[in-house]
């Protein structure tokens, strides 16, 4: 994809750690773009370096070469143009409720709170949680919460949804459903995607297009588009012929 | 009342009673005179006739009185210099030496020096409090800092939480199982200290001086009484302060398993 058209770029990032002294690249020279409102993963085994890119994008991790784009500028530090979801389900603030959570980026964002309330009640909705917006995080299953973090994630409005393996705790029935869910939220929402996972057959369910990061130190291997139609089967020829594809990669 | 209720009830019966009946057998053994070791039917009416009187109330409120006040200001001096602890390293190598070398010293030996300093009466009794105190709730914050779990962090600052709002919005709330833990422990030394200052630096009123001045007359009866009320009004404070504290919010959030009671 051109550079042009990409909502989000990454160009030439390198990511250099220190191991008591000893200089380790883990990730080098990761170039790809993501277009706006497209849904790319990044898959890879671990320690590919997969979600060192994802703390990179998410502003935690400074690239040690290279620069993160968002809409044409560069992009350093944390921001609320980005929202993130976690692979722990501890990531929610256990002394607030489900709405109060989901408030919690429009709070940080100086939204009143007439509006903070009507907007985040909207997420809720939208994930299918609004029974339960005066329970607390600990009152919901799993997969309940994660549903709450991304309506949390995607409550303040960012044109970019960052997702570290959301559901790979989650009980293969749950994590089916979820995917499901999360592609007609993302449906509906528009938002710019790069959800990182190891699950290859995930991947293929979920994206427009994949990035395969192979390791040591972490490069593109390959790109793959996807270009089944959605609703996926897994069960479909084209689903398993798409899956070859990307594990060949990987092998 | 419900079941949980029912039993947790049925299960405290149980054990006063058998802990009542453990000391009768010990007081009518005849190890000690009975003047020494009196039985509840001395014990009971000893009680009833301070309660009566009004004396037990009067002496109770002084304790409170000076138990509260030194435990309130502990809290607004600890928790505020645990927090600075657990937020900068400055802080963390200024005060935690001071922490090492005073907090292991007892209370009470405090006491010659602080009825020197503050005289007789409410000012030692409470200045030992507030020194007993102090350092459970600075060394609980500052643990409850430290222990509070990344990912909250990491989640609210992606979500523009920064400084002050990071602090006040998730490392409070993030801490606040230690703090409640702080507050036990603190009100537990406080009694030590309370009782043991009444004991020398108190004149005429509080259970630590109800204890001391009976032993001039041999009123066993009296000082067992007074320490059945101290027991008591410890239970009181975990049923109705802590436990509802904790209940209200630790427990309410799932960061914490509250009491079976």
């Amino acid at each position: 994809m051109s550079a042009a058209i990409s909502h989000l770029e990454l160009r030439q990032i390198s990511y250099v750690y220190d191991a008591g002294g000893r200089a380790v690249p883990a990730l080098q020279d990761i170039t790809f773009g993501v277009g706006a409102s497209e849904f790319v993963c990044v898959v890879g085994r671990s320690g590919c370096g997969k979600t060192t890119l994802l703390n990179i994008l998410a502003g935690f991790l400074g690239p040690t070469r290279g620069e993160v784009r968002i809409g044409g500028k560069a992009v350093t530090g944390k921001g609320l143009d980005r929202g993130i979801v976690f692979q722990d389900f501890a990531q929610l603030f256990p002394w607030r409720t489900a709405q109060r959570n989901v408030e919690f980026g429009l709070e940080m964002k100086g939204v009143p709170r007439a509006e903070r309330v009507e907007t985040a009640r909207g997420f809720l909705r939208l994930v299918g949680l609004e029974a339960f917006a005066a329970a607390y995080p600990h009152e919901l299953s799993g997969g309940m919460q994660q549903r709450a973090a991304i309506a949390r994630a995607l409550a303040y409005n960012p044109s970019v949804l960052l997702m570290d393996e959301p559901f790979a705790a989650l009980d293969a029935l749950t994590r089916d459903e979820m995917q499901r869910f999360l592609v007609d939220v993302w449906r509906e929402t528009r938002k710019t995607v790069v959800y990182v996972t190891h699950n290859v057959a995930e991947a293929v369910y979920l994206a427009d297009r994949i990035v395969v990061l192979t390791p040591h130190p972490g490069t593109v291997r390959a790109e793959v588009k996807v270009p089944l139609p959605r609703p996926r089967d897994p069960l479909s020829v084209e689903f398993v012929e798409a899956q070859r594809r990307v594990l060949d990669f990987l092998r | 009342m419900s079941r949980g209720s029912a039993r947790s009830l049925l299960g405290a019966l149980a054990s006063v009673t058998v802990a009542a009946a453990v000391w009768e057998v010990f007081a009518r053994s005849g190890v000690f005179s009975t003047a020494l070791t009196p039985s509840l039917a001395a014990i009971v009416p000893a009680l009833g006739r301070m309660l009566a009187d009004g004396t037990l109330l009067l002496h109770t409120l002084y304790t409170l009185y000076r138990i509260l006040l030194g435990l309130a200001l502990a809290a607004v001096i600890g928790i505020p210099i645990g927090m600075l602890m657990g937020r900068f390293g400055w802080a963390e190598r200024f005060v935690l030496p001071l922490v090492s070398v005073l907090s292991p010293i007892p209370s009470l030996a405090w006491v010659p020096i602080f009825i020197l300093w503050f005289g007789l009466g409410d000012a030692a009794s409470i200045a030992l409090v507030l020194y007993a105190a102090t350092f459970p709730f600075i060394l609980n914050t500052w643990t409850g800092v430290r222990s509070v779990n990344r990912i909250w962090i990491r989640a609210a600052e992606a979500m523009g939480a920064e400084r002050g709002r990071l602090f006040r919005k998730i490392v409070l709330p993030g801490a606040l199982p230690f703090v409640i833990a702080g507050a036990r422990q603190a009100f537990a030394r406080s009694w030590i200290a309370v009782v043991g200052g009444e004991m020398i630096a108190a004149t005429n009123w509080g259970l630590g001086w109800v204890i001391f001045d009976s032993k001039e007359y041999l009123n066993a009866d009296v000082m067992l009484a007074t320490l059945l009320v101290i027991g008591l009004l410890g239970l009181g404070f975990e049923r109705l302060v802590f436990q509802l504290m904790e209940r209200r919010t630790v427990g309410r959030w799932g960061m914490v398993c509250t009491a079976r009671t």
